[in-house]
């Protein structure tokens, strides 16, 4: 009984407290004039965003969405660069060899202890941003042209109709999965070995291959041309997305090496032992007995790294890249009201870490190592 | 364990002697961890020069390229910034204050460590140890002084180091045990705050430079962990109601970047305050801010501690006919928050860092004046960034460097992770 009537006290101190923090927000918004709904998502944005087909005339809402997609494409690419770079640096920390190993530490000692917002701002102002200018712009064996005003890669320029290539690409993957799960039949029945890469990638390839030729080159791959005042053709990645990507990733790698380092102590010393009995060379010991028992170990861990790295490309509304929260901030500015618009902001971040949580935790359970 | 009754059995052999260690000669090291193979061979030649190309670029930046003049002008303000520069004695006596406190703080708990040594659960120090442990920051001190070049700094500091020094030796006078001096350190904390803020002093409001950094984090963590372990009790409560609410806090918290909710401080807190009264200043709104979004992240860490408190302990506690509330009190939470410490270190080792967020908002933070400083007329589109960004984050760096060791030493001497 008193267990009960404390509980709806407390709830009902809580959303006492909620409604008074509404009402004075409704209040003071109400006088001041300013909405207090959503339909302000509607209104033409009024501001363009680099780097994108975004124009201003439209909504605010189309304006979130880029952000949404700012936020994407960099946490994306820098979770893949960061996981790499981050098993690389793990495992860099345990060489036998003492100058790497040191250098391994000191990169991991180095980045761990300064704000990442340090070393973002200071990729970007005191790195990219310091590139030449584009007509002294230095380029990398003709493929990649590097200066203040962003790094151009070469990309595919699309010239004819792609509809019967995507077929070919959903056959290629159809086709990859029926001779993977062809080659562990085979492995389990016959011993052969699977390489499964090998095969599945290969029946990949060969279904863009033909998928290429047959739609008639819908594609083009292009290199980039440095012209006085610009590059043409190629993929340009802003200078603020470099400087953003390379900051999130050397932050993040350096804190997903020491997981790394941690899974790696913490894999049973006779697994290495074993693995040298068999005779398996340091490489293959690492490949096939140490790491995929360490990572399993590292996942919960390194996925929290992950949600990190998403929260921390907030950080692109320092340097301007136009992320959601860079939008959001500028969108307060343009008069949009700033307590929907944060919320929205919060909403946003609430959907990217309840999809990277999802995928990560179905991940750790179809590798988890069952029956212990 | 079986019983044993067999007494043929052998006596347990005294424990193999190891193989010394034997000293290798450098170029058996060298042999041994640098060229043990080809591949070896070739990866040492390729980081040494790597490494060797790197240090020279620093190294020809920091001693020679490098225009230190923004630094050197700028020393107090990267410091203090808008701090009223009649009123430095304050900071000045607030030091001696901290010094003291914390001197004595570690003097005791060395008495304490000596307990453990004569007891034989800790192992001797090194001759290099205190040299090590106090390395960066001396160095770092060394440098903050090079660039102040002022003379009246310099004897203030040795004085500071002085008074640590005294009161260290005080300390080692006492036999307490560790908790007695906790108050100690905090109130000196308070007393050091008191001092700078109050009695006509200036409130944090002007407050900037490092001293803004330093007052964001040791504030932040300081209000956040009562906060916090209402909210881990809370979630850990037999109540429904109780433990869906605070749930929901840590969770949404924790969804969200810092950014985010620094953003609510400056654009929204405003609009829940009821009509006609004052928001409060940026400071106070980002320090509430960094507040809750701590608060949430101590609750996980205080959670973690909660559940290595065994079950058998609440069990005894009960049967002794324990209220609850004592149960948790006198039992749980000492045992608990004893093995959160290290966690805590490390949650206000990271909230240091982030408080350089507070720049995004508007305040002259330790690299919101870095920023600044740069714009100086003086100083104006030389794209003297780069010194100052290094400058602080050696600042950065040295701290929480700094104080991750020490977390690691306290980690290991209070014996976690090995039960």
């Amino acid at each position: 009984m008193r267990r009960w009537a404390f509980q709806v006290a407390f709830l009902f101190a809580v959303v006492v407290v909620l409604l008074y923090l509404y009402e004075n927000v409704t209040d003071n918004l109400r006088r001041l004039g300013i909405t207090t709904d959503f339909r302000y998502l509607r209104q033409p944005a009024g501001f363009a965003i680099p780097d994108s087909d975004f124009r201003s005339s439209q909504t605010l809402f189309d304006a979130v969405l880029v952000g949404v997609q700012n936020t994407a494409k960099v946490s994306l690419l820098g979770i893949l660069l960061a996981s790499i770079l981050g098993v690389v640096v793990g495992v860099a920390r345990l060489s036998t060899n003492w100058l790497v190993r040191r250098a391994a530490a000191a990169y991991v000692e180095t980045f761990r202890n300064i704000p990442v917002l340090i070393i973002i701002l200071f990729w970007y102002l005191g790195v990219v941003l310091r590139l030449p200018p584009i007509g002294e712009a230095f380029e990398v064996l003709d493929l990649v042209v590097v200066s203040n005003r962003g790094l151009v890669v070469p990309w595919f320029d699309r010239v004819g109709a792609a509809g019967l290539f995507l077929v070919f690409v959903v056959l290629g993957v159809v086709a990859a999965t029926v001779v993977g799960v062809w080659r562990r039949r085979r492995l389990e029945r016959k011993g052969e070995p699977a390489r499964v890469l090998l095969w599945s990638g290969g029946a990949l390839l060969l279904a863009l291959a033909v998928g290429y030729f047959a739609a008639g080159r819908p594609w083009v791959f292009e290199t980039p041309e440095r012209g006085e005042l610009a590059t043409s053709g190629g993929l340009r990645l802003s200078p603020e997305y470099a400087a953003l990507l390379i900051g999130l990733t050397l932050y993040t790698a350096s804190h997903i090496a020491e997981i790394v380092r941690g899974a790696i102590l913490a894999v049973p010393r006779g697994q290495t032992e074993a693995a040298n009995a068999l005779g398996l060379s340091g490489f293959q010991r690492l490949r096939n007995v140490v790491l995929p028992q360490a990572l399993r170990i590292a996942i919960p861990p390194v996925a929290n790294q992950y949600l990190n790295l998403v929260k921390n490309s907030s950080l692109g509304v320092a340097i301007s890249y136009y992320e959601v929260t860079k939008i959001t901030r500028v969108s307060i500015a343009q008069a949009a009201p700033a307590v929907q618009a944060i919320l929205l902001l919060m909403a946003a971040y609430l959907v990217f870490s309840l999809a990277i949580a999802a995928i990560t935790n179905f991940a750790n359970r179809r590798l988890a190592l069952k029956g212990r | 364990m079986a019983t044993r009754v067999d007494t043929l059995e052998p006596l347990p052999s005294p424990e193999p002697e190891r193989p010394s260690a034997r000293r290798l000669s450098p170029s058996e090291w060298a042999r041994e961890n640098l060229f043990g193979s080809k591949l070896d061979a070739v990866l040492t030649v390729a980081f040494a020069l790597l490494l060797a190309w790197a240090l020279y670029r620093v190294g020809r930046f920091v001693f020679a390229d490098a225009r230190w003049e923004v630094i050197d002008r700028n020393i107090t303000n990267l410091m203090v910034a808008r701090f009223p520069r009649d009123e430095l004695w304050r900071i000045w006596a607030a030091l001696f204050v901290l010094a003291a406190s914390l001197g004595f703080g570690a003097g005791a708990a060395a008495t304490s460590r000596r307990r453990d040594l004569e007891e034989g659960r800790a192992a001797p120090p090194g001759r290099t140890e205190v040299l090590r442990r106090a390395g960066p920051v001396v160095a770092l001190v060394a440098v903050l002084l090079w660039f102040a070049g002022s003379l009246e700094a310099t004897i203030l500091t040795l004085g500071v180091a002085a008074v640590a020094a005294g009161a260290y030796l005080g300390g080692r006078r006492v036999r307490w045990r560790a908790a007695r001096f906790a108050p100690i350190v905090l109130g000196g904390i308070v007393i050091a705050f008191l001092i700078v803020a109050a009695f006509g002093g200036v409130g944090w409001d002007n407050w900037g430079g490092l001293l803004l950094t330093l007052f964001l984090a040791v504030a932040g963590i300081l209000i956040s962990f009562p906060l916090g372990v209402l909210l881990a009790l809370g979630r850990r409560s037999s109540l429904p109601a109780v433990r869906v609410v605070c749930v929901a806090y840590i969770e949404l918290v924790r969804g969200v970047p810092l950014i985010a909710l620094l953003f609510m401080g400056a654009f929204m807190i405003g609009f829940f305050l009821p009509p006609g009264v004052d928001r409060p200043s940026l400071v106070t709104r980002a320090l509430i801010a960094l507040v809750l979004f701590t608060a949430a992240y101590v609750a996980e860490i205080v959670r973690g501690g909660l559940q290595s408190v065994p079950r058998a302990q609440i069990e005894a506690a009960q049967a002794l006919g324990l209220s609850p509330l004592r149960v948790t009190g006198l039992i749980v939470l000492p045992q608990a928050l004893r093995n959160v410490i290290p966690g805590l270190v490390g949650q206000f080792i990271s909230l240091y860092k982030d408080t350089s967020l507070v720049f995004i908002v508007g305040l002259t933070d330790l690299l919101g004046v870095a920023e600044n400083i740069t714009k100086q007329p003086d100083f104006l589109a030389q794209g003297l960034i780069v010194e100052t960004l290094l400058f602080a984050s050696v600042i950065y760096w040295t701290g929480s460097y700094w104080m991750s060791r020490e977390s690691q030493r306290l980690e290991r001497r209070l014996g976690l992770g090995e039960r």
